[in-house]
């Protein structure tokens, strides 16, 4: 784990988020900003306008060094490798890029893209995140996912072979799935896996087929004492492993977190590039919220015609910066510094929810003065956040 | 809480300029009306006639009287038009068809004898819990028009006040409104009035107050089948207080009937009852515009104003005199208004306690039988005690908070006056549980009966008769009223403050008709409930209660309250218990999972937003001990059926 001394040292971390929208198949689960289009994409089109929106963000904060750049989708890996080198070239040439930079692609685990991974190599990518998703088939068909458990397998094979670092990701508490079973999958899993894993609770998203089949009771996932049952398994059985869980959803060798992943959770600065794309980049002093356009043919149309697509940039005030903060922070193991809360807020945390929650083992304050959730606390997290924040 | 016999009628048109009342304030135009204007000559009292209405709910009293001012003249008809019940000037009074405060009109009528006689009409509050009241304004008059719905038959509530009407000694006209409707039955009807009322109703008056059909024949009959008022125009002077009221520009009126001697203007007067003493301002009547003249004689009703601040400075039914020579003999039947329902009020928000507080002495100016002292909840934090005639008189000052004031409120459940023998020998009351003494020192618990009317469709006669003997009841008698059962019934007052009335209403449909007066008080196996959140008892939830009714309510509560307090990150059991000993328990289970699985860079606006809303929805929960408890589970919990 990198401590909170480290970063104090460091220049301050500064992410890069840049946003392919499109997917060959929408998963039934999934609420991102991903499209599907049956004419081929005009990636030099695309291309174009990133450049353009990268110099606009730039502009914005030219004097930050960037420590992390993360390609999230929609499928960045249907793009061409020499779209993703002309994307991270035009970052390089508007920005002061930090020597050990993290650059993540997420990718999913099919044949065809896994013969790319030597191209995004080349183009400086050094990390990728695979939508691994389940390590059996009917599951992986469940989620309408396009790939097979082995195919996945290979694709991480070809990974570790071309990246030095790569993380996958699982979803459990999926229907009829029982903790002995998740476990099983999780050691296999495990024993394909580096140093990164990714392990989320499926969520029944609104607007999501799943939704809709969840409302007229045709999918049935683990009720709230199953779910917490599979929760505590994923802790177990990745603790013995050597991953433990650095924040409620990812799991890492100490060292090995996924960095840009951190400046979120830290509340640090990250730029939002592409459509749909958030940033949250403090100007003036002051911490903006910016969101893009989000369908991808309007917000190329706007990028081309003003250089941006931003769409939403609203001013936080330091109640909202501190919720943000708190809501934020309290997923890592770290925990937050409650005097940074204290400097954003205005105000401390109460001392009497501080204590009601302590007395409730959901807390604890460390030797450092950090105040970190206990393994007690993060299952449930939101209520716990809720009650520090009222 | 509804009252059964009080259906609501919401009929949107604007509200007319009131007549008297301190809300809204009155117009300056009407105020110009105040200037002495016209001087009607003091009638012999031979042409005098005071009378009441008596009618049920929805029976077509305000309508009458509407009639009534309309065809002598005491408003023009541009004046009527729009203007629906004239007499009842508060909103809820419109919306709900009850009359709260007693209201006057002076009518001149030249009857067919060719002498113009002085109509005095007062229009009582039609509720039990104003039995007070209607029994002043009943005794300021010498008759009475019995009306009766000819569709519909004599009801509960017109029973109670005929009743009302015979003890005040009173000449009755029946009355068959509504005889143009198809439903109308009017020779069963009469018979009907025969058989249970007991009054000759070959000769009722046979109207359509709506259409004006047999109006004249109504004033007919006042004048010469009621008598004229009897009194002494030179003795000392001596005048019944029959009700008060506050104006913003006038002070305290009072409404007075003169028994004997004349009221004048300029004199000074003592109110016998409070031994206070005022200069009389202004003397007058009501058109039912205020008009001034000189001086009431005896027979007449009228108002004065005095310079007298507070209402509650004025006793219903004290004795007005000549403070020079007063006369020693009060007029009978006088006693002050007795609070008999209690309940606490607590504002939702807590920073609304300083707008109820101000917004509570605002109607106490205008109503002296409510009473509010300051009370402190665990629970609710900083709210009144507040005491009530009766029920309706609770939820007209619940609803008139909520309406005129804008006030959210939780009210706790209803109590009622509770007489605690102790071993010691002495004897206490209380209305509130919370301040029950310790059960060893208690020797005997004495708590108030009524007797309950009840009217209501024979299809529903089962479920209204097991609805009493759940709460307790004594049937006292069965009768057939035409296809109508009339069942009396002893209850104790404490179930029918709970939710009595709903009950009724929802297992009758609505169509049975109820009324009720306090009889004695009768020992009592009573016990303390208490509700227990987290093995802590919350006092507002807190209840006196029969031994036999506990367990089932108890239950009720604790279920209602365990679906509405969400989960928490311990277990919460919720518990009903008398003494040490739990009688029903229900589990808030912990909660076990409740994390966002994906929270990233798109994530954080959306999720800071959900977060605000969490915070906006914990400042609306009560937090007791570590419980957030939401305020609709105090609410839901002192609504429970059992």
């Amino acid at each position: 784990m990198i401590r909170a001394e480290q970063i104090a040292n460091a220049s301050p971390a500064f992410g890069i988020y840049v946003h392919w929208p499109f997917c060959l198949s929408k998963c039934p689960y999934c609420d991102f900003n991903s499209h599907v289009r049956h004419a081929a994409i005009d990636e030099e089109r695309y291309v174009g306008a990133f450049v353009q929106e990268i110099k606009h963000a730039a502009s914005l904060t030219f004097d930050r060094t960037v420590s992390s750049v993360f390609l999230g989708g929609g499928t960045p890996s249907l793009m061409k490798p020499q779209t993703v080198g002309a994307i991270l070239d035009a970052i390089g040439k508007h920005w002061t890029i930090a020597r050990d930079v993290e650059v993540t692609l997420e990718a999913n685990p099919t044949s065809v893209e896994a013969e790319r991974f030597h191209g995004y190599r080349a183009a400086g990518v050094n990390r990728v995140s695979l939508g691994v998703q389940a390590l059996d088939d009917a599951s992986l068909k469940s989620l309408g996912r396009l790939h097979t458990a082995k195919e996945a397998l290979d694709a991480v094979a070809i990974a570790r072979a071309a990246f030095d670092r790569y993380s996958f990701d699982l979803i459990y508490a999926r229907p009829d799935q029982t903790p002995r079973m998740w476990a099983d999958e999780l050691k296999q899993a495990i024993d394909h896996a580096a140093e990164h894993l990714s392990l989320y609770q499926l969520t029944i998203e609104p607007e999501t087929p799943f939704f809709g089949l969840h409302a007229a009771g045709k999918l049935k996932i683990p009720d709230e004492a199953n779910a917490r049952a599979l929760y505590d398994v994923t802790q177990e059985v990745c603790t013995k492993s050597g991953l433990p869980s650095y924040e409620i959803s990812n799991h890492a060798r100490p060292g090995a977190e996924c960095r840009h992943n951190l400046v979120y959770w830290r509340g640090d600065e990250y730029a939002g590039v592409g459509p749909g794309a958030h940033g949250r980049l403090d100007i003036d002093g002051v911490r903006h919220a910016l969101v893009t356009e989000k369908r991808p043919e309007a917000w190329l149309m706007r990028v081309e015609g003003r250089g941006h697509g931003i769409v939403t940039d609203d001013t936080l005030n330091s109640e909202e910066r501190a919720d943000e903060f708190l809501l934020m922070g309290l997923r890592l193991a770290e925990g937050i510094d409650p005097q940074r809360y204290a400097m954003l807020a205005g105000r401390p945390l109460d001392p009497a929810r501080i204590a009601f929650l302590r007395d409730e083992g959901a807390i604890t304050i460390d030797a450092s003065g950090r105040l970190r959730v206990t393994q007690e606390g993060f299952p449930v997290l939101d209520a716990v956040v809720a009650d520090l924040a009222a | 809480m509804r009252i059964v016999q009080n259906t609501c009628k919401l009929r949107g048109y604007p509200v007319a300029a009131p007549r008297h009342g301190c809300y809204p304030a009155r117009s300056t135009a009407e105020l110009k009306l105040l200037q002495r204007k016209q001087q009607m000559t003091t009638a012999p009292i031979a042409n005098i006639r005071n009378f009441s209405i008596v009618a049920h709910i929805d029976h077509g009293k305000s309508t009458l009287a509407d009639r009534l001012i309309q065809i002598t003249g005491g408003l023009t008809d541009r004046e009527m038009a729009g203007k629906e019940q004239v007499l009842d000037s508060m909103d809820i009074e419109r919306e709900r068809g009850i009359t709260i405060k007693a209201q006057t009109v002076r009518l001149s009528y030249p009857a067919k004898d060719g002498n113009t006689y002085i109509l005095n009409l007062i229009d009582t509050p039609g509720h039990v819990d104003f039995a007070y009241e209607v029994s002043r304004s009943l005794a300021a008059c010498e008759g009475s028009l019995l009306v009766v719905d000819a569709s519909q038959g004599v009801e509960a509530q017109t029973l109670a006040n005929v009743y009302h009407a015979f003890d005040a000694g009173h000449e009755i006209v029946p009355i068959l409104n509504k005889i143009d409707l198809p439903a109308a039955e009017p020779d069963q009807v009469k018979r009907q009035i025969e058989d249970v009322i007991g009054i000759d109703a070959s000769d009722a008056v046979m109207i359509s107050a709506k259409t004006g059909i047999g109006i004249g024949d109504v004033l007919e009959a006042i004048v010469h089948r009621l008598p004229a008022p009897k009194g002494d125009r030179d003795a000392t002077l001596k005048a019944l207080l029959v009700d008060s009221w506050y104006d913003v520009y006038l002070g305290v009126v009072v409404l007075v009937r003169v028994v004997d001697g004349v009221m004048k203007k300029g004199q000074r007067v003592r109110m016998l009852g409070t031994g206070a003493a005022y200069d009389v301002e202004r003397v007058g009547f009501f058109t039912p515009k205020m008009t001034q003249i000189d001086e009431l004689g005896p027979g007449e009703i009228g108002f004065i104003t005095a310079a007298i601040k507070e209402v509650a400075d004025t006793r219903v039914g004290d004795t007005i005199t000549d403070d020079r020579k007063p006369v020693t003999d009060m007029l009978p039947g006088f006693k002050p208004a007795i609070p008999v329902v209690f309940c606490g009020l607590f504002p939702v928000d807590a920073d609304d306690f300083e707008t109820l507080r101000g917004a509570m002495g605002k109607l106490r100016l205008n109503d002296a039988s409510f009473s509010f002292e300051m009370e402190t909840s665990a629970a609710l934090g900083f709210g009144f005690r507040c005491g009530f005639l009766g029920l309706l008189h609770l939820e007209i000052i619940q609803e008139r908070l909520s309406r005129e004031f804008n006030l959210n409120l939780i009210a706790t459940a209803p109590s009622v006056i509770y007489k605690m023998h102790l071993t010691d020998g002495s004897e206490i009351e209380i209305h509130n549980p919370v301040d029950m003494p310790d059960v060893v020192k208690i020797e005997e618990i004495h708590e108030p009966w009524i007797e309950a009317t009840i009217l209501t469709p024979d299809e529903y006669l089962g479920s209204v008769l097991k609805l009493c003997q759940d709460r307790r009841g004594n049937q006292k008698e069965l009768t057939y009223v035409g296809s109508r059962a009339m069942v009396k019934y002893e209850l104790p007052l404490n179930e029918v403050v709970f939710d009595f009335y709903d009950r009724l209403k929802s297992v009758s449909k609505g169509y049975a008709s109820f009324d009720y007066h306090l009889t004695d008080y009768k020992p009592a196996d009573l016990v303390k409930m208490q509700i227990l959140v987290n093995l802590e008892p919350v006092d507002a939830l807190s209840m006196l209660v029969h031994r036999t009714r506990a367990e089932g309510r108890g239950r009720a509560m604790v279920e209602k309250m365990k679906e509405l307090i969400p989960p928490h990150m311990f277990v919460i059991p919720i518990q009903a218990a008398i003494g040490g000993k739990v009688i029903a328990r229900e589990t808030v289970r912990a909660l076990r999972k409740d994390v966002t699985a994906k929270c990233y860079g798109g994530d954080i606006s959306r999720k800071r937003k959900l977060l605000e809303k969490q915070k906006e929805g914990k400042k609306k929960m009560r937090q007791f001990g570590k419980v957030d408890i939401p305020q609709e589970a105090f609410i839901a919990a002192l609504k429970v059926d059992s």
